[in-house]
């Protein structure tokens, strides 16, 4: 019970804080296409976001998405330090894009042979979407990584600075040996060998190297967070806080 | 949206290129025939001079309209507000992108419109000079400037220019939803607590004169638009348009309990007109012409957006491109 609620806390709460990120570049993409595409994403996330808290409500009896979403304390959020980085600029949120939705896209892939019905159910609707999101990184990526001198340079050092953070999407929980032995999840280890076997090929394409020297960036699965995150989630409940909770906007 | 009402008329030039009288006739008698001209049809020159600036400035109005809004994106109340207000200020950019390709059509890139934009040459809708300082301004915006939008663009999708109607045929579907969820959160705040009835009025009283100034002055000052309205560019006079505003949505914002703050407002029911206060149409003529309260920062977001995307654009121009790196 408490393992299927951790993996579900964790996944929601990725969802939630990194469509939140990309829900920030509406209006401001470097193209016009790239702004439409960043929103889709971003509708997205914040539906799954709302999807993983609603089977929370539903089988677990926990508050209800929005006040799981927009009410919890900072270090009560599960999510990777990943996605609440700012956005920097489009080369850093683009490198964010490619290595999230990868391990994201796996992720659900794997959950939707789960023993957990309502998350299987939930998992062949959300990767179907991925698909598409994946797709977009990727070709973004490659392109990118191969054009100019600049746009080589900004893609790669992008890669260096995110590289350890998108280890920290991997940080096992208290629960691993208990959700593969239930067959909920095969865990976090299994997801990462997948996300690297997929995204090595990729990176190589894109004329990119993954830095040589790793130290995964843990602490966000238990609720230790960059001081990037507290901002944002004050400007999340700036208005639904305004008003006693439960109040219809 | 937004694609306002009122679009800049460029001044006649005395150097306009003269019109073969045999081709002009020959176009003109399509016209009347309700029949749609397409890019390659021949068309007069002001015809595509006009319409370009027309469709530009709407394009743009859907861009820098998206930033207000869009700024509440990150602050929206709850799950259904935020996911509705993200597919709608989406949805606003996907129109800008429509129309920007309709105006290419005529011949005049994206990027030399969007350079236009930003040097001030070519304008966009006046409200969003204005700022949206509470999330009552958004359902303000969300409700009110996309009902006045819709009344345009319903009008200008009969026009004469194929291109332009196909895309404000799809643009007038999508901003029907705008609209409605607009209406509901205006509504849901109107009737709430206290302290969300009187937010939403404050945001009304700031809007109103805006609101007024949507749809352009009225046709007694304003400029002479008897040819466009002949090649069908435009549908309908300013005055007609902001009437038709009125009769729709007066009773509606009436009906919830929020009033509306000019005591002359009413219909003359003999002339089936709307009468009020005058709107000052000074202010409207300083924000036009740049003087408003956030023209200076609309263009400051969108000159950042440029400068910091054009590593970008560059490194999309060759699709043949491949950087070669040096060995260490």
């Amino acid at each position: 019970m408490e393992a299927i609620k951790n993996l579900l806390f964790r996944m929601a709460d990725d969802e939630l804080i990194y469509g939140h990120r990309m829900s920030e570049w509406t209006g401001m993409g470097p193209i016009m296409e790239e702004d439409i595409a960043f929103s889709s994403m971003a509708q997205d996330k914040i539906g799954h976001a709302l999807a993983n808290y609603s089977i929370l409500e539903k089988e677990f009896q926990t508050a209800n998405p929005d006040k799981l979403a927009f009410f919890r304390k900072e270090n009560e959020l599960m999510n990777c330090q990943l996605v609440e980085l700012s956005n920097h600029e489009y080369d850093f949120s683009l490198v964010r894009h490619f290595l999230f939705d990868h391990a994201d896209f796996i992720r659900y892939e794997m959950l939707s042979t789960s023993s957990f019905a309502p998350l299987a159910q939930l998992s062949k609707k959300i990767k179907g979407e991925l698909k598409y999101h994946v797709l977009h990184a990727d070709t973004w990526l490659t392109r990118l990584g191969n054009a100019t001198e600049e746009s080589h340079a900004r893609m790669q050092s992008a890669l260096n600075e995110l590289w350890n953070y998108a280890l920290g999407i991997f940080e096992p929980s208290d629960f691993e040996a208990e959700l593969i032995a239930e067959k909920i999840f095969d865990g976090e280890k299994v997801l990462q060998q997948k996300w690297m076997e997929k995204i090595s090929p990729i990176i190589e394409k894109a004329n990119l190297k993954i830095p040589s020297s790793s130290a995964p960036v843990y602490g966000g699965r238990k609720g230790y967070h960059t001081d990037q995150l507290q901002p944002l989630l004050t400007e999340m409940a700036e208005v639904i806080s305004s008003e006693a909770e439960g109040t219809e906007w | 949206m937004y694609g306002g009402g009122y679009i800049q008329e460029e001044k006649q030039e005395a150097t306009s290129p003269i019109d073969d009288a045999q081709k002009l006739a020959e176009f003109e008698a399509r016209i009347d025939r309700g029949e749609k001209i397409e890019p390659h049809d021949w068309m007069p020159a002001d015809y595509r001079k006009q319409l370009i600036r027309m469709i530009e400035q709407h394009a743009h109005s859907e861009v820098i309209g998206a930033l207000p809004e869009g700024t509440w994106i990150t602050r929206a109340p709850g799950f259904r507000r935020k996911l509705a207000l993200i597919a709608k200020v989406q949805d606003e950019i996907g129109h800008a992108h429509l129309l920007y390709s309709a105006a290419e059509t005529l011949g005049k890139s994206r990027e030399q419109m969007i350079n236009d934009l930003l040097t001030g040459k070519s304008k966009y809708s006046n409200v969003f000079n204005y700022p949206a300082k509470t999330w009552a301004d958004v359902t303000v915006i969300g409700f009110l400037i996309d009902a006045g939008a819709i009344v345009n663009q319903v009008a200008n999708s009969k026009g004469s220019y194929g291109p332009y109607c196909r895309a404000l045929e799809r643009i007038c579907y999508e901003e029907s939803f705008h609209l409605k969820q607009g209406h509901d959160a205006f509504i849901t705040l109107a009737t709430g607590t206290k302290a969300q009835h009187d937010m939403l009025q404050d945001a009304l009283n700031r809007w109103w004169k805006p609101i007024m100034h949507f749809h352009g002055p009225p046709d007694k000052i304003s400029e002479h638009t008897a040819k466009l309205m002949r090649w069908k560019v435009k549908m309908a006079t300013n005055d007609d348009m902001r009437n038709q505003f009125l009769d729709m949505y007066v009773p509606k914002i009436l009906e919830i309990g929020i009033t509306i703050p000019d005591p002359n407002l009413k219909k003359n029911e003999a002339t089936g007109q709307w009468e009020f206060s005058d709107p000052d149409w000074d202010e409207f003529k300083r924000v036009i012409n740049g003087d408003g309260p956030c023209n200076a920062e609309r263009l400051a977001v969108r000159q950042y957006v440029e400068e910091h995307g054009k590593w970008v654009r560059t490194a999309m121009m060759n699709p043949n491109q491949k950087v070669v790196i040096p060995f260490a």
